[in-house]
């Protein structure tokens, strides 16, 4: 029997398809996605750290305030406005609505623009402001 | 030809016994994230290594107490059901499959109970 199901054909895969922008930005949100799922993790330090203590704090606010992590919170800052304007095409598409394929090509590539663009005016902004 | 009745293939929500709720839950967390978020990332950067008075007094104001908590609760709801997509799509051994998605609870669990407790600590 377990022979039977692994011998069963495959639909096609990766390697099939021809590279396009919608297919890259559905990739680039599960990755996006489960990258912001283990920085979850760093915010969570972050604020243990703060509830336990100005002595703890000082450890975890050292590394944030560091270039490694700064370049980390960017990173993550693009990581959450990817997936967060990802987010907002699959709720259009669950609406039922943009799936003309010109349409979700263009909107795929101004995802990524978009992305790029505001995690920069955020930075931009927060480095003037604080 | 089908000859069911569209109320008899609803009743029972399906074969997994839980009918739409996986979609809806990770739509309506993410829905709620989208404003939560934009002002959850400005705030950590924004406050990202500076002094430990400064943070925790921002931290407890009630406006952003309530915030940070709502975000953590969406956030966790939401990270929990998306990484059980990820294991379901990609791990086909069922022992590994079930340790993961036992694991991927724990974990998400450990790290909302643990950030609500933090939030709560500073809060009050």
């Amino acid at each position: 029997m377990a022979n039977m199901t692994k011998n069963r054909p495959l639909s096609p895969h990766l390697q099939i398809y021809r590279f396009v922008p919608t297919m890259a930005m559905s990739i680039m949100h599960r990755i996006t996605g489960g990258a912001l799922y283990f920085g979850t993790v760093l915010v969570a330090a972050w604020l243990i750290a703060a509830a336990s203590g100005e002595e703890y704090f000082a450890y975890v606010n050292w590394f944030f305030g560091s270039i490694v992590g700064q370049l980390i919170l960017f990173g993550y800052t693009w990581a959450m406005l990817h997936h967060l304007i990802g987010g907002l095409r699959h709720l259009m598409w669950d609406l039922g609505y943009g799936f003309d394929k010109d349409f979700a090509t263009l909107l795929a590539k101004a995802n990524l623009v978009a992305s790029i663009a505001l995690t920069v005016l955020v930075w931009a902004v927060v480095l003037i402001v604080r | 030809m089908d000859m069911r009745t569209p109320l008899g293939k609803v009743r029972g929500l399906g074969s997994a016994k839980s009918g739409t709720d996986h979609f809806w839950k990770i739509r309506t967390t993410s829905v709620a994230l989208v404003p939560l978020m934009l002002f959850y990332v400005v705030f950590l950067i924004m406050y990202a290594g500076k002094p430990y008075a400064d943070v925790v007094s921002a931290l407890s104001n009630p406006f952003v107490a309530t915030i940070n908590a709502l975000t953590i609760i969406a956030s966790i709801v939401h990270m929990k059901l998306g990484m059980e997509e990820i294991i379901q799509d990609y791990i086909h051994s069922e022992v590994m499959k079930l340790a993961l998605l036992v694991l991927n609870s724990f974990f998400s669990l450990l790290v909302g109970g643990l950030c609500l407790f933090a939030a709560l600590k500073i809060a009050f």
